[in-house]
């Protein structure tokens, strides 16, 4: 039954453990438990990817309805990566949570924050998993809202109208892929993926359609924070709490670019989208001056999360970049760099929610001595560094490398200039931090600062220590992310 | 039309909201003209009733003029023009209105209209789609309504701490012809909760909509006799702890079909006759989508309506 059963499971764990929270009678409990949640969804979906490994893409139904009629979960060789992704940053997160949530969230407010944990989780495994249309939006509405929660409870004033900005745009963005989904119902009559893609190609030439491609198109953006729809972003990772902007900035804009890829390849398919509508010029466009001004307006951050959302914003861009090449290599440099950024990205905020442990903040000015005081912290965040710069034997030089071969063999070498100005960007920033932290003398007067709690280095160096890895053995993840790139190539021709 | 264009162009808050209401209830009468019921009920019980109570108890935390913006009207001018202009733009190739050759009718539609009847047994098809075809996405509503009760309880609730609130609350119970009609109409629109409670596989309504229409029956009360008085009858703990059971009825339905081999939310597995058990899991998780609407409903009003009495109390 177990694991006939897993696909369902992977969704119902979380998503039944959120409510359950609330009715545990001891708060202290809570943590354990959404841990042990949190590492047994992380078994399943190891689990899972490596039944679609051996013996390929696996389909659920839902309440025994076959598709199109019931709602299909659908793992195969992309979903099932994903799904891993999400779910490990999911576990590590909550092993760092506890000691990070206690500094910085009222006791209260504890069982709230793990239940909307679970929440946001579930909702996020649940876009990943589903092969229906509709239900990616139901469960883009659940880790949206929980979101939003999640953001609110930063300890910064400021964090409830980051939240209430993210959510003015957040739901901009799914209304737009409502009405997208809407149209293409109208235009089909079904809301299962691998149907509509069946059926959409009677329909291709219509208007309907195409307005429908670009709602789709513009919502899922606004959703992974695509320049200029970004503005949400910085805010809401600046304020959040520590233990949320890991989670965020290592899972919901990657799930995003999974959705985008999910419809865009898949429903549509590459003819429509590159050939005949001009996503490739369109996303090339607004992915350069990503990664140009992003990295440019992150030099200028006084508050280090800030600066990393704004990098977060131009390696969003380098991810986007690599699509609208719609090759093969530029989908594998895309997906590639998708895995790798959570890695670092996901390191990197770990690694200052321990700064912001001792120091109450994470500014420019507490980085002051650091290399001293909290050495390990400070190792981190530097091979963190390297790694969005893109130094060799880190996993950020291997999908930038990508990235340039794939501009190269279209004979786009601008883009090749753009990925080295902006590694150069990265460098300035990142060497910020590090002159302030090993140059820099204590203040004497400040409070004493110590090395961050056990608990919370070893999730911050799992990840790090992930990104080493998978730079020098290259094979595992470039293999995934070209098996999955040629599947999408293939999808819609 | 009349409406939305009045609500642009006014400032005062109050009677924005109370137009809401009336553009809800218009927006209903005229899904009524589309035949789709379910949703006209669901329109005018949570647009024009319950939306409108929590506007107004946001009007009552905040003020009642709009502030001048500090944007200038430019940009979202554009923006929404150009949304609008792509939407009729999709309008161009679209099928015709209610032509049963459209793509909707034809392709996945029948097997709903002609087979539902005998595979599940319910006469009222929008049910069976939604709680059994589609019931995981209904599911997934569900969460969604928690997700945001827990949301607002994140925010302006008292979970877990109680501060003891000795200011009484404002009511309305010196008006004696509230009063009775209040104690008249609450039992009325409690039972015809419960009707469309239970009453949803056979007509219009299901957990949703009655969901609402309990909300609305205890928030007369609060509103006319005090929340205080309301808080007696149901206090937060238990509101919080229904926001939880009714997400797990109803996942719990699906977890126990998949433990007499059915598969998540399959429940032909529940009784020996599959017609059966496809009525049994409709009745339940219909139970369990009203118990957590109610519960989140409840839970919003209270934490909005408890907020200013807990704020003068912190700044004691």
């Amino acid at each position: 039954m177990i694991s006939h059963n897993l696909p369902a499971l992977q969704i119902v764990l979380p998503l039944i453990s959120a409510p359950l929270c609330l009715l545990l009678l001891r708060p202290k409990l809570v943590w354990i438990f959404t841990l042990v949640v949190c590492l047994a969804t992380l078994g399943i979906s190891v689990e899972l990817l490596s039944l679609v490994i051996n013996t390929g893409a696996i389909s659920y139904e839902m309440g025994n309805w076959a598709p199109p009629w019931g709602i299909e979960l659908r793992v195969d060789e992309i979903s099932s990566f994903v799904l891993l992704i999400v779910s490990l940053i999911g576990a590590v997160v909550i092993l760092y949570a506890r000691k990070s949530v206690e500094r910085e969230i009222p006791p209260h407010k504890h069982t709230l924050f793990y239940s909307a944990y679970l929440l946001c989780l579930a909702g996020l495994l649940g876009i990943v998993i589903t092969g229906d249309a509709f239900n990616v939006f139901v469960f883009l509405e659940i880790s949206s809202l929980s979101t939003y929660t999640l953001v609110a409870l930063g300890n910064d004033r400021r964090a409830l109208t980051a939240a209430f900005q993210y959510l003015i745009m957040g739901t901009l963005g799914a209304t737009f892929i409502l009405i997208g989904i809407g149209l293409m119902y109208m235009m089909t009559g079904t809301l299962n993926i691998q149907d509509l893609a069946g059926r959409i190609p009677e329909v291709l030439d219509t208007r309907t359609i195409r307005a429908s491609f670009a709602f789709l198109t513009v919502g899922i953006c606004l959703k992974l924070a695509l320049f200029p729809l970004h503005l949400w972003l910085p805010n809401s990772y600046a304020y959040a709490p520590s233990a949320v902007s890991a989670f965020l900035s290592a899972t919901a804009t990657k799930v995003a670019i999974y959705v985008l890829l999910r419809f865009v390849f898949i429903i549509f398919g590459v003819t429509f989208a590159f050939e005949v509508m001009p996503m490739g010029t369109v996303l090339m466009l607004m992915s350069i001056p990503a990664i140009l001004i992003g990295s440019t307006v992150a030099i200028f951050q006084q508050n280090i999360k800030r600066m990393l959302a704004y990098s977060s914003v131009a390696q969003i861009g380098y991810m986007i970049l690599g699509i609208s090449l719609a090759s093969v290599t530029g989908l594998t440099s895309g997906i590639l760099h998708l895995f790798n950024h959570a890695l670092m990205k996901g390191g990197l905020f770990l690694a200052l929610g321990g700064i912001a442990y001792h120091t109450g903040a994470a500014r420019i000015e507490h980085f002051k001595g650091l290399g001293q005081t909290m050495p390990w912290t400070m190792a981190a965040i530097v091979v963190g560094g390297l790694s969005l710069i893109g130094v060799p034997l880190t996993v950020g030089f291997v999908s930038k490398w990508y990235l340039v071969l794939a501009a190269l063999e279209q004979g786009y070498w601008p883009i090749a200039v753009v990925v080295l100005v902006g590694s150069l960007l990265a460098v300035i920033y990142m060497w910020k931090l590090v002159e302030a932290a090993y140059f820099n003398k204590v203040d004497k007067n400040e409070v004493v600062v110590r090395e961050a709690p056990l608990q919370m280095l070893i999730p911050t160096w799992l990840l790090i220590a992930a990104s080493l890895y998978f730079g020098i053995h290259t094979e595992l993840t470039i293999d995934a992310a070209q098996k999955a790139a040629e599947l999408l190539m293939e999808a819609g021709r | 039309m009349v409406t939305a264009f009045s609500i642009v162009f006014m400032r005062d808050l109050f009677a924005i909201v109370i137009l809401f209401g009336i553009y809800s209830l218009v927006s209903a009468s005229f899904f009524v003209n589309l035949d789709a019921v379910d949703v006209a009920l669901t329109e005018a019980a949570v647009g024009a009733g319950i939306s409108t109570v929590l506007m107004l108890g946001t009007l009552a935390l905040t003020t009642r003029r709009e502030k001048k913006s500090s944007h200038g009207p430019t940009l979202p001018l554009m923006v929404v023009t150009v949304t609008g202009a792509a939407l009729i733009f999709a309008t161009l190739d679209m099928p015709y209105f209610s032509d049963p050759a459209n793509p909707i009718h034809q392709h996945i539609a029948p097997r709903f209209i002609e087979q539902s009847g005998q595979e599940i047994g319910v006469p009222n098809m929008v049910t069976s789609v939604l709680a059994s075809y589609r019931g995981y996405d209904t599911l997934g509503e569900v969460v969604v309504i928690f997700a945001a009760g827990l949301g607002v309880l994140t925010l302006l609730g008292r979970f877990g701490k109680r501060p003891e609130i000795t200011m009484p609350s404002p009511s309305m119970s010196h008006h004696l012809i509230l009063r009775v009609i209040a104690k008249a109409l609450i039992p009325l629109i409690i039972l015809y909760g419960l009707y469309i409670q239970f009453h949803g596989d056979y007509g219009p309504g299901g957990g949703f909509q009655a969901g609402v229409i309990f909300a609305a029956a205890i928030i007369l009360y609060a509103i006319i006799f005090g929340t205080e008085k309301a808080q007696r009858v149901i206090s937060p703990t238990v509101i919080h702890i229904l926001m939880a059971v009714g997400v797990l009825i109803y996942a719990g339905v699906g977890v126990i079909t998949m433990f007499l081999g059915g598969n998540f939310l399959g429940y032909n597995v529940l009784a020996h006759d599959p017609v059966h058990g496809q009525h049994y899991g409709i009745l339940l998780v219909e139970l369990g989508v009203g118990v957590t609407v109610t519960a989140v409903m409840l839970s919003i009003f209270f934490d909005f309506s408890d907020r200013k009495r807990i704020q003068s109390i912190e700044e004691q």
